[in-house]
This record gives C-alpha cells, sequence and structure tokens, in this order.
C-alpha cells in the first residue's frame, strides 16, 4: 500500500506540470480468491493479486487513455496519454466543475484473508443439500470474493483513497430425466461480509427441490399476461427496462434520444418512484466518490411517474447542463469510467402481496432472474422460476419464462406497487466490454399489465 | 518465468507457468467523431501447480512478486481437486500463422481514417443516424513453461473494425452494426459498411408478425445468439455431470443431416487461432457434429482425466482464470441454397439478424426465448420490413433436427463464429403485432 500511495503522490506532482486540459489517474492493487465445484467435488480454486493504472487525459475535446500494470515511469506514461488526446481531440467537451477533495475511505472487512477451509467447509455444507435432493443431477456453485484500494488523483487536486470489499456467491442446482435438463440458480452477495453468505441453508434446499419439480412443469404458453414480479425479478428489470435508459452518456450526444428524455416527461403512474444511489450502506453499488472522484448522492430518476433526473459524469452533465451524480465508475483500472448504475430500485408502496394478485383470473407470477439485457428501447429479462395464477391464487408451477417489453411503455404499465422493498446484491452489471461491476438493485412486488411472454 | 517454476518445482510435484503480455491501441469514435484514443498494456502470470494430486492455482500481474505466487498456488493445492492429468511434454506444435508484423506500423493515422471512411459511407446513406465506430489493433506474447519439459512460445498480431449506429424516432429506436476482425491489417472496411447499408435499407419499411408458427432464416449475425445454448450441451464439464441433452449421443444421429459442426483453432490469421492451447496441447480440428450425427465433445486435460478420454486442446483461459474446456472457433459446414432462394420460398416468414436475450433461459436444456431486436417480415417470397414487440421461442437442439436449408457461404461472427445462413420450417412467434 505505501508503495501505491507513493507513487500516487509523486505522479500529482507530475499531472499538475503536465500541460493538458484535464488530466486524472487511477492506481489500484487487488487481491482476491475463488472457489467453484462442479458437480459433487470442487472444481478449482485460486488466488490472484493484481496491481496497475491509467492515466486519462483531457485536451482540446479528445480524450485520452493508457492503462498500465507496472507502475514505473509513470511521467512518460501521462505524457502518452496527453499526445494521444492531441490526436483524438477537434472536438468540444466540458467537464462539470467538482471540488478538489482528499479523502481517504477504509474498509475493515477483507474476506480474502478468511482462511480457505472456513469458506470451503461453508461450500461443502450447500453442496451436501443440493446433493441430498432426490432428482438431482449436479449442481455448480461460483464463489468469489475481493478487496480493492483504488487511488484516484487529479490535475485540479483531488487525492482520493478508498478501499472495498465484495463477496458474490452463486449456487445452481441442476435436475435431469430423460434428456430434459432444468436449473434453479440463486445469487446473493455482499461489501465484503462473509457471514451474510452463511445461512443460506434453507434456500439452497429449496432451490433444489425447485429443479426437481420443474422437469414436470409445462411451459407457458406465449402471449400476453398480466405479471406480477417478485423484489428480485422487479429489480432486474427496473434495472434493465430504465436503469440503462437513465444513462445520460447514450443520451447527451443525440439530439432525438435528448428530446426523448425531457426532464419531467410522463414515464408511468403516480405513484412509480425510480431511484439510483450509492449513499446507501452495506450494499454492493454504494462508495462515496465515483471513479471520477465526485461524491455519490441520491438520485431520484422518476418521481410521481414523471422522469426527474439521470445518471451522469462530469462531461454528460456539463453537456445537459445538469449536475453530476457521481455514477461514472469503471471495473478496474484497465478501463475508462462510463456512466453507470449502482443500487437502483422502485419506491414501495402500500400494497400487499395478496392485494396484487387479488384480482388476476389468468396471470404468471414470475420470481427470481437469470439475467436480462436492453436495447434502450425494448428490453428482456428472464425469471427464474413462473408460476401461473387463477383466480387470484397462485396455481401450478411452469418453466420460468422469459419477458420482454417497450421501455416507454412498459413502465405505464405497471398497475400495482408493493410494500415489500427488497434489494438483491447478487447480480452483476455489464455495459460494453465492461462487465461484472457490482450493482444492486430492487423493488417490492410489482403487477405489469399487457406484458410479452415468450412460450409455446 | 523460469525462476518462477523452478522454485515452483522445490515447494510441489509438478508445475506449470502461463505468461501473456498484450498491448492494444484502440481508436473510438462517439456520435459521429473521433473522441477515444486508447492504449493498454497488460501482463498476467498464472502458476499451477500438482502438490500430493491436487491441483493448486494463482496469478499475478507483478514479475516481483515470484515467492508469493508459489506460496499463494501451494495454499490452495491443500484443498484443489484431484489432479486427472499431467502436464504435456515437450511437442512439436502445428504451424498456425497468427502473426502479421504488418499489424505493428499501422500508424494511428490510417486507424483513424479506417474510422473516419466507415462514418461517411454510413452517414451519406441515412444522415440521421448517431454513430460509434471503433478501429483496433494489437498482439499478445503467449508463453508456458511446465515442469514436464512442455514449453510453447508464440506471438499473435489481431486488427478489428467495428461500426454501429442509433436512429431515433419518438419512441421508435433502430440499431445497426457490423463487426470484422483478424490478424492480418483490414484495409477495406467494405464487407462492414455493406452489411449496415442492408440492414438500414430493409429496415426503412414496417411489418408486423403474427402469434403463430413461422417459418424463419437466421442470418449468421441472428444465429449466433442461439450459440450459447447450443455449445453449452458440447462442453466437456456439462457432458461429464450429465446435464447435456446430447452427451450420451455420441455416434448417434441427433440432428438433420445436413448439419455439421467442428471445432478449429488452426485457420490461419483469425484471432481466435494459435498453435496449442493454453495448456500446451497442440490445436486440432475436432468434429462435434457430422452431418446430424454426434462425433465429439470438448475437453480440457482435468475434464478429460475426469472423463476418461483425451483433451481435444481446448484448454483455453478466460481472463485470469484457470484452463476451462471452452471453442476457438465454432464452424458450421455451409449448404447449397442462396439467401436469396430461401427469402423466395417463405409464403410468410421470418429473417432475424439480431435475437435479444437468447443466452438468459436454462440454456442447458437448449430452450431459448429473444425479442426480435432487427428481423424483417417476408410476404409472399419477399422482405417486406422490419418488425418490432415480436419473440421467438424454441429449443435449438429441437430446432437443428429439421433444417429447411443451409446457405451457401459461411460468414463469420465475430472471432468465434462460422456460419452460413440457417433456414428453419417452423418456429413459435409471439407478437403485439
Amino acid at each position: 500500500m505505501a508503495y501505491l500511495v507513493n507513487a500516487a503522490r509523486d505522479l500529482a506532482e507530475v499531472l499538475k506540470k503536465t500541460p493538458a486540459d484535464y488530466l486524472e489517474a487511477r492506481l489500484e492493487e487487488n487481491e482476491s480468491s475463488y472457489i467453484t465445484y462442479r458437480g459433487k467435488g470442487l472444481e478449482s480454486i485460486g488466488r490472484a493479486t493484481s496491481s496497475g493504472g491509467n492515466i486519462r487525459a483531457l485536451v482540446n475535446g479528445g480524450w485520452g487513455f493508457v492503462s498500465f500494470n507496472s507502475l514505473e515511469d509513470l511521467p512518460s506514461r501521462a505524457v502518452q496519454a496527453v499526445k494521444q488526446a492531441g490526436l483524438a481531440g477537434g472536438g468540444d467537451v466540458k467537464l462539470a466543475p467538482v471540488d478538489a477533495i482528499k479523502d481517504k475511505i477504509t474498509t475493515d472487512k477483507n474476506p480474502v484473508a478468511i482462511p480457505l477451509a472456513e469458506k470451503k467447509q461453508l461450500l461443502d455444507s450447500y453442496n451436501d443439500i443440493i446433493w441430498r435432493t432426490t432428482g438431482i443431477q449436479s449442481s455448480n456453485i461460483a464463489y468469489g470474493d475481493g478487496r480493492k484500494r483504488v487511488i484516484f488523483l487529479s490535475s485540479a487536486g483531488s487525492f482520493i483513497e478508498q478501499e472495498r470489499a465484495d463477496v458474490s456467491l452463486r449456487i445452481t442446482a441442476i435436475a435431469a430425466k430423460d434428456g430434459e435438463v432444468q436449473q434453479v440458480g440463486m445469487s446473493v452477495g455482499s461489501r465484503g461480509d462473509f457471514t451474510e453468505l452463511t445461512k443460506l441453508h434453507k434456500e439452497v434446499e429449496e432451490s433444489a427441490q425447485r429443479a426437481v419439480a420443474l422437469l414436470t412443469a409445462p411451459a407457458a404458453k406465449g402471449g400476453e399476461y398480466t405479471v406480477v414480479l417478485d423484489p428480485i425479478l422487479a429489480g432486474v428489470f427496473v434495472h434493465e427496462a430504465f436503469g440503462h435508459l437513465s444513462e445520460s452518456d447514450f443520451v447527451y450526444e443525440n439530439d432525438r434520444m435528448r428530446e426523448l428524455m425531457t426532464l419531467g416527461k410522463q414515464f408511468g403512474g403516480k405513484h412509480l418512484n425510480i431511484i439510483d444511489t450509492a449513499t446507501l450502506p452495506n450494499l454492493r453499488g454504494s462508495f462515496k466518490y465515483d471513479d471520477e472522484g465526485v461524491p455519490a448522492v441520491k438520485n431520484y430518476l422518476i418521481r410521481e411517474g414523471k422522469l426527474v433526473g439521470r445518471l451522469h459524469s462530469r462531461e454528460t452533465a456539463a453537456k445537459m447542463g445538469e449536475k453530476p451524480t457521481g455514477n461514472a465508475r469503471a471495473i478496474s483500472y484497465r478501463y475508462p469510467p462510463i456512466v453507470r448504475m449502482t443500487n437502483t430500485y422502485i419506491e414501495p408502496r402500500d400494497l400487499s402481496f395478496n392485494d396484487i394478485i387479488a384480482d388476476i383470473k389468468e396471470g404468471i407470477y414470475a420470481r427470481n432472474w437469470y439475467g436480462g439485457t436492453t436495447s434502450m428501447e425494448m428490453f428482456t429479462f428472464s425469471a427464474g422460476e413462473a408460476y401461473m395464477i387463477r383466480n387470484g391464487k397462485i396455481a401450478e408451477a411452469v418453466r420460468p419464462v422469459m419477458l420482454t417489453g417497450n421501455v416507454f411503455t412498459t413502465l405505464h404499465n405497471i398497475d400495482a406497487i408493493g410494500n415489500d422493498l427488497d434489494m438483491n446484491q447478487g447480480g452483476g452489471c455489464g455495459k460494453g466490454e465492461q462487465m461484472p461491476l457490482p450493482v444492486s438493485n430492487g423493488s417490492p412486488h410489482i403487477r405489469i399489465q399487457h406484458c410479452l411472454v415468450g412460450g409455446k | 518465468m523460469e525462476h518462477i517454476l523452478e522454485r515452483a518445482r522445490k515447494a510441489a510435484e509438478a508445475a506449470e507457468v502461463f505468461l501473456t503480455s498484450s498491448e492494444e491501441t484502440q481508436v473510438r469514435f462517439e456520435a459521429n467523431r473521433l473522441k477515444h484514443l486508447q492504449s493498454k498494456q497488460q501482463t498476467g502470470i498464472a502458476l499451477r501447480v500438482i502438490k500430493d494430486g491436487r491441483l493448486g492455482y494463482a496469478t499475478t500481474t507483478d514479475p516481483a512478486k515470484a515467492a508469493e505466487l508459489v506460496e499463494s498456488a501451494v495454499e490452495t493445492a491443500r484443498f484443489g481437486a484431484e489432479v486427472k492429468f499431467e502436464f504435456p511434454g515437450k511437442y512439436d506444435y502445428p504451424r498456425v500463422a497468427v502473426n502479421d508484423r504488418t499489424v505493428d506500423s499501422v500508424p494511428t493515422e490510417n486507424m483513424i481514417a479506417a474510422g473516419t471512411k466507415m462514418l461517411d459511407i454510413i452517414l451519406r446513406h441515412t444522415p440521421d443516424l448517431v454513430c460509434e465506430a471503433e478501429v483496433s489493433k494489437g498482439s499478445v506474447n503467449v508463453k508456458l513453461l511446465n515442469s514436464r519439459g512442455g514449453q510453447a512460445d508464440y506471438r499473435k498480431s489481431f486488427y478489428s473494425i467495428g461500426v454501429g449506429g442509433t436512429l431515433v424516432n419518438g419512441t421508435d429506436m433502430l440499431f445497426v452494426g457490423e463487426g470484422d476482425s483478424s490478424c492480418h491489417h483490414l484495409t477495406d472496411p467494405k464487407d462492414v459498411t455493406d452489411a449496415v447499408l442492408w440492414q438500414l435499407e430493409l429496415a426503412k419499411n414496417k411489418a408486423t408478425a403474427p402469434t403463430k408458427m413461422l417459418p424463419v432464416v437466421f442470418t449468421p449475425n441472428g444465429f449466433a445468439s442461439l450459440v450459447m445454448p447450443l455449445m453449452a450441451a458440447f462442453n466437456g464439464k456439462t457432458v461429464l455431470e450429465g446435464a447435456s441433452p446430447i452427451g450420451n449421443k455420441r455416434g448417434q444421429s441427433v440432428y438433420d443431416k445436413k448439419f455439421s459442426l467442428f471445432d478449429d483453432p488452426a485457420i490461419s490469421y483469425r484471432p481466435h487461432s494459435r498453435p496449442c492451447d493454453d495448456e500446451g496441447v497442440p490445436s486440432r480440428r475436432t468434429p462435434l457434429v457430422e452431418k446430424g450425427t454426434v462425433k465429439g465433445f470438448i475437453y480440457d486435460l482435468q475434464t478429460a482425466g475426469l472423463a476418461g478420454t483425451k483433451s481435444t486442446g481446448n484448454g483455453n483461459r478466460g481472463r485470469g482464470g484457470p484452463p476451462a474446456p471452452s471453442a476457438s472457433a465454432y464452424i458450421i459446414t455451409p449448404g447449397d441454397t442462396s439467401f436469396e432462394d430461401m427469402v423466395k420460398d417463405m409464403k410468410e416468414g421470418l429473417v432475424i439478424e439480431q435475437l435479444m436475450g437468447a443466452e438468459q433461459g436454462n440454456i442447458l436444456s437448449g430452450d431459448f426465448s429473444g425479442n426480435v431486436l432487427l428481423g424483417f417480415k417476408v410476404e409472399n417470397g419477399k422482405i417486406v420490413g422490419r418488425v418490432k414487440d415480436t419473440m421467438i421461442h424454441g429449443n435449438v437442439h429441437q430446432l437443428l433436427k429439421d433444417i429447411a436449408a443451409l446457405g451457401d457461404k459461411a460468414h463469420w461472427v465475430g472471432v468465434s463464429l462460422q456460419t452460413p445462413h440457417l433456414y428453419f420450417p417452423a418456429i413459435s412467434v409471439a407478437s403485439k403485432g
């Protein structure tokens, strides 16, 4: 750590002297470990350390970016970044002003240091539970942890040291019979707190049982349905169906997108509030400063159904004449920061789960997730479990379904929002070549009318 | 790296050091103009050890941390999987041409000019499009050394171009894009820009799809979405754990007789080609399906050992990860029907160029659902316009049992798939119309 800090201090002087419109750098140290299981036995186990950094320069509206592992000879890297920025220049780029910040954020969590034996023992116990279930064909477990120190410094005088720790676990139970294969997975994660992963025995058992039950479940018929999403899947929905559209790097240089995303525009009913914030404690998308040294804020994206905010980097904020929101993030020193979500959720209202399903004659209750993706206009996300709703009651299980819709109409079709907000910490977000980025998302139960479901 | 191997041999029965170092220069255009220039240098060292019959693994980016690297690998070996293989000894690897030195000397100005040219061509066709483009070049050095005398050392060059655009009309959006890559310098972007212009032309008119079973032609880009659910079934690990729907069907006729598929890491100047895999096993062509009959699966050393078979030379390392079976390049053998004839053959059907979400479901079973992000309606043998709000649903293994026709030309999609157009007689379509 001392080596990293010293290198950063020296570099800070270099950045101040190097001629450019703006310069910043991130130096980073990582340590991590992982354990995977495939079937009854441990498949692989390993440890990794890495260190490296980058320098980013802005010259005459062009960005230069240089990344490296070796922290030797940083002054010449700075020169290289400036030279590249000069070659790319010729446009108009402004950065929203931020204060020069000097700060140091530490964490006392270090999951990497927990003995491998302890981690293996826990994973063994989960794998045993899966294999005790009759009808199980295989299991997959992927555990990973990491601890990271990042120093951000800029030619404007910021010098911010941040540490963070992260733990993630995905467990999949696989059932097979007569050439049919079905799987049920669960994903959890935490801000480096290993103990949050140690109480999942009952959930693992239920997942395994559900995987076996899916073998005999029928597939839903494709078409339009009233669907009810559980908090986990609704969280994936809000991330895919609206969160990505709020990323203003997609909007700021596209006049027609800007028109479409005018603040004040009605996106949903009065009961709909959507928030993105990195300020919540102990969530995987949380931090105090983003990778441009901008402080995190609580950011309403939708309030009472109206578009009221979006996610910004310094560049997109300046271009759109709005305040920076601290959403410029990079997965590692190898990449420049781009506009990303943090913790994104739908605010809870007052309906109970029973209120939400009571009026539905025929619908689908979709829970849990495999994944989701968006084109900005259209989104798809897939449920890990699905049940028919018949006459206001949860009825038979069906094969997991994929749901799709149009972002601009589907939010209007949310006609009921529950009172049971839950944050899902198990996912990782991908954008461009940068994935997985730790984020969380959440929601209470929600009901969506006229949702297109894929099926036979 | 010799000193790391030496140190590891003292602490363990066997060891293998794998080193990669790469550099890449990237030119990026955003919102129709040049915006970013990036250069990335990267080094990684991975150490595998076998101690008391168990496998340990550690990686670092810092060559000076040899002692810590060995210590970490040995520590993990206490808990590691029981080893079912030996590191390969010395081989004469096949000559696989993957290094074109002329890529090194391509000036950044040329890359900028190439990007500008692609944008010019596309914006001339559709001035309202907001485009991005990317031109990248670079090289990677790979070195492998193990305690049984195995050693590999090769250099690979790579060059890629890509262009995409977004057209927004109210809440209606169109996304177009195409790319190409090679170990050679790509000097002519015409194929790439032609593909984008084709997408733009066909998307001009709108059409609606019904909710019913329809014949569907997948373009090479469109079929790429189904590769993940298909290929999960050919991974030796999936087969070993009994989770592959075709795992016990080697030698059986499972698919349409027109369907043949193999993995080939030895094609000259392809970015995924190499003389040996990341465990030092020589590259070779592996037949997976021949005329509908399942011929084989892909293996790395450990999975092959567990399965009682031999590595197919598919021990590939993702970024920083240990070797695992993964394909180099899937090649689907072309047929004899032109794309035009496929379209002519459909009274009512779809052509799918981009499918979104097909990788998300229960891919082990081969089931897929996807939103037709870019697809076209065919009526009476003619493409009439773009369809939206449309999903397709099916099972890739079922689909491949009955292929109406395969295209007469194979196209690369990205770096790891070469496929012709595929024409299927009936797929379930759900649409808001």
